[in-house]
């Protein structure tokens, strides 16, 4: 039975979620002076507690295998021990499915920050033709905005948030608000060299890691490890940039531990209240809105609103397209590496700069005829990395034996390996999507997701591509690639779908309200008062990764909303 | 149907013929920093109390794993693994098990356990059990080929998280500075190597 409350009070807003589409509307709502309440399934950070920055290895008995050693047989933590997400690939009680033949991995993090805590920060804008890929290809679908349209969000979200990054005039790379990058480790240097030499461009890293002090938060301190979250808010979490602050505001009202069952509405067909469970008394409770903003991920924001049945919507909440949880797309996913002979012998120097690349490959070859459609960018690994379980298992497996023969080839590998991974745009397709499974429902009582997952040529050529690609760029570092007897096929080599937690889609904008959900101000077609604000509404999934869209085209809807509620619209 | 007692050893003395081919037995340094770090174990048994192994295996580990990596003691590698064991059933198998088979081994090639034989006599049985290959000279060493690749695995992590691993392979980060530089030597030092000044 639901416990309302007689005298609950009616929020403007009601926002589902608070990782980057949810914090940015939380804070550009509160900034321009609307109440609003922030519901999130998991529990509040604790940055100071949560986060494992700057442990050592040695101040856990375990040294970072975990209490039972789990790491030792493969049922390790998702990105290990130190990371800062509170989740990982599989949640106890909350399970999704995948349909016979298909694969899919789902990471998610249910925490006050959601998947921000621990990202990659890489921030990158989408090209002008990225928004227009039909009118250039005629392949996909166009987004039902421009890049001039987009591109002020980019200006106010990068100036928030800090982006490292340089002036480039690159077509494919828009520049943006920069803050000075750090230059590039040794390795980066020679990546850079190599990728020139081979015709591919190689620029400063353009991450969310600022290099200088930005809204009261001090400039990174250069630790290298931005995955175990940062205790100085020097890269970007929506939690600590944009939560944390806009709850001073006095305007926020933040609801944690409430797994969002439905949106309800009222006979109108508007949505009145959100029911969620109350995880603590596992008890369902509503809360009264004028409007609700969905930023839950966007997997799990099609599944909220597949959930959220009734007469007027049948096939859940503004459906009437049935576009709900088609288009879903991830990234594709590539990685090599190599030993480079160049790099043995170098005197040890303190590598671990800002959490991610100083350097990557933007797409070049937007303007050539391939076999394929799209491209990816390259992102890049090594250095001397904090050792770590595992560090060195690899080459002590490899060379066996034992003593200080073994103790020299430790030393002597140790940070002489170089990776690259591709990150490439995936074109929707008609088999790759996600619904309600009719039989599973998780420890809430609330119907699961069932996957669908199909590559095609489209993104099995990319990856061919990326390889022949890596191959250049490492042999021209004198590195040496043991090319296989057989060729490996291009879906062996591939990431799994989801595996790059790029899935966005599945609640797309468009212009059309019979092959859309979203307007193009990610506003339901059909329900005035309900907006998306998180992947879900992306159209196509270009080769930037999401997070720096997600956070302007939610800084654009929450201008949006915030006039339509002035004007009484909603 | 078992082997008979001399069929073991001539196996095993088929594979340690071949074993030394491959990999030369260690250096009079080597086995003088294993013998001390053996009485080193044997003096400080009583400092750290075993959570799961008994005194004797957790003194077979410390020797072995110093054997594998030198100055594994100061890394408290043994303890590490210890503890493990202590929270993992799986692991615990593998290490009672596994050094019960150091032992017996041992016993049947010098009539002592694995801990009070002669640095070359523990040398001599790593030689055969640290290599893949040499299981299919002698199947009857996978056990013990087995277990070492956990134990050298182990004992490598265990080493190599401590403040004595950390600091000795290397690695300078985890600090906190208000700028990051490289060196303009250490660019140039590569880019020569690898062909680009």
């Amino acid at each position: 039975m639901a416990q309302v409350a007689r005298s609950q009070p009616v929020y403007d807003v009601v926002i589902i979620g608070s990782g980057a589409g949810g914090g940015t509307v939380t804070k550009v709502l509160a900034d321009l002076g609307v109440s609003v309440a922030l519901i999130e399934a998991g529990p509040m950070l604790n940055p100071a507690k949560d986060f494992k920055e700057h442990k050592w290895p040695y101040d856990y008995p375990h040294r970072g295998a975990e209490e039972d050693g789990a790491s030792y047989f493969g049922r390790g933590r998702g990105f290990g021990w130190f990371t800062a997400a509170q989740g990982d690939w599989t949640l106890e009680g909350e399970p999704y499915t995948t349909a016979p033949g298909s694969s899919f991995r789902w990471f998610r993090s249910r925490v006050v920050g959601g998947r921000t805590n621990h990202y990659g920060r890489i921030s990158l804008r989408f090209a002008d033709y990225d928004l227009k890929s039909y009118t250039r290809d005629g392949i996909g679908t166009d987004w039902p905005i421009t890049y001039d349209e987009l591109s002020p969000y980019y200006d106010k979200a990068e100036a928030f948030i800090g982006v490292t990054g340089s002036k480039e005039g690159i077509r494919s790379a828009p520049d943006g608000v920069f803050q000075r990058c750090p230059p590039p480790r040794v390795h980066e240097k020679l990546i850079q060299k190599a990728a020139t030499k081979v015709g591919v461009p190689c620029i400063p890293g353009r991450l969310a890691v600022i290099t200088q002090k930005t809204n009261g938060r001090p400039a990174c301190h250069y630790c290298g490890e931005c995955g175990r979250g940062c205790v100085t808010a020097s890269n970007y979490s929506s939690s600590q940039v944009q939560i944390f602050p806009a709850l001073k505001t006095g305007r926020v009202t933040l609801i944690t531990n409430a797994m969002a069952r439905e949106i309800l509405v009222d006979d109108q067909g508007k949505a009145k209240a959100v029911s969620y469970i109350d995880k603590a008394t596992r008890t369902e409770r509503q809360i009264k809105c004028r409007t609700v903003v969905v930023a839950a991920s966007a997997c799990e924001t099609a599944r909220l609103l597949m959930n959220s049945k009734s007469s007027k919507y049948p096939n859940g909440i503004g459906n009437g397209s049935g576009q709900l949880g088609r288009n879903l797309v991830d990234s594709t996913g590539f990685s090599m590496g190599a030993h480079i002979p160049a790099l043995e012998g170098l005197p040890r120097y303190d590598s671990d700069g800002m959490g991610g690349g100083h350097v990557y490959m933007p797409w070049w070859l937007w303007d050539k005829k391939l076999d394929f459609p799209r491209g990816y960018h390259i992102e890049v690994g090594g250095g001397y990395g904090m050792p770590g379980v595992g560090s060195f298992s690899g080459i002590a497996n490899r060379v066996e034996g034992y003593g200080d023969s073994l103790k020299k080839t430790i030393y002597d590998s140790y940070g002489t390996n170089v990776g690259l991974s591709g990150r490439g745009e995936m074109v929707p397709n008609p088999d790759t999507y996600c619904e309600i499974d009719p039989n599973v429902v998780d420890k809430y009582g609330i119907p699961v997701l069932r996957f669908h997952y199909k590559w095609t040529e489209y993104e099995l050529k990319q990856v061919d591509h990326m390889e022949q690609t890596f191959t250049e760029i490492l042999e021209a570092m004198g590195g040496k690639i043991r090319k296989p007897e057989t060729p490996i096929p291009a879906e062996k080599k591939i990431s799994t779908g989801g595996e790059i937690i790029h899935e966005v889609g599945v609640a797309r904008m468009g212009d059309d309200p019979k092959k859309s959900y979203l307007n193009k101000y990610c506003q339901s077609h059909e329900v005035k008062n309900l907006f998306v604000a998180d992947g879900a509404s992306f159209v196509s999934n270009p080769d930037k990764n999401p997070t720096l869209t997600i956070c302007a085209l939610a800084w654009r809807t929450s201008d949006y909303l915030a006039e339509e509620l002035k004007k009484r619209n909603v | 149907m078992s082997e008979t007692r001399r069929e073991t050893l001539i196996k095993i003395a088929s594979a340690v013929s071949l074993a030394n081919l491959a990999q030369p037995a260690l250096s009079q340094t080597q086995a003088e920093h294993v013998h001390q770090a053996t009485a080193q174990a044997k003096a400080a048994g009583g400092t750290y109390k075993p959570k799961l192994l008994t005194a004797h295996e957790f003194k077979t580990l410390q020797v072995l794993s110093e054997l594998i990596v030198p100055g594994a003691s100061k890394g408290n590698t043994a303890e590490f693994i210890d503890y493990l064991c202590h929270n993992n059933k799986d692991l615990a198998a593998i290490y009672t098990g596994g050094l019960s088979w150091l032992d017996a081994t041992m016993q049947k090639r010098a009539s002592a356990n694995f801990v009070d034989s002669k640095p070359a006599q523990q040398t001599e049985l790593l030689d055969l059990i640290a290599y893949r290959k040499n299981e299919e000279s002698n199947p009857e060493l996978g056990p013990g080929i087995h277990f070492f690749r956990w134990a050298r695995r182990m004992s490598v992590d265990g080493y190599y998280t401590s403040a004595a691993g950390i600091k000795e392979v290397g690695f300078l980060g985890n600090g906190a500075s208000s700028k990051f530089e490289v060196k303009q030597e250490l660019y140039d030092q590569v880019l020569r190597k690898a062909g680009f000044a």
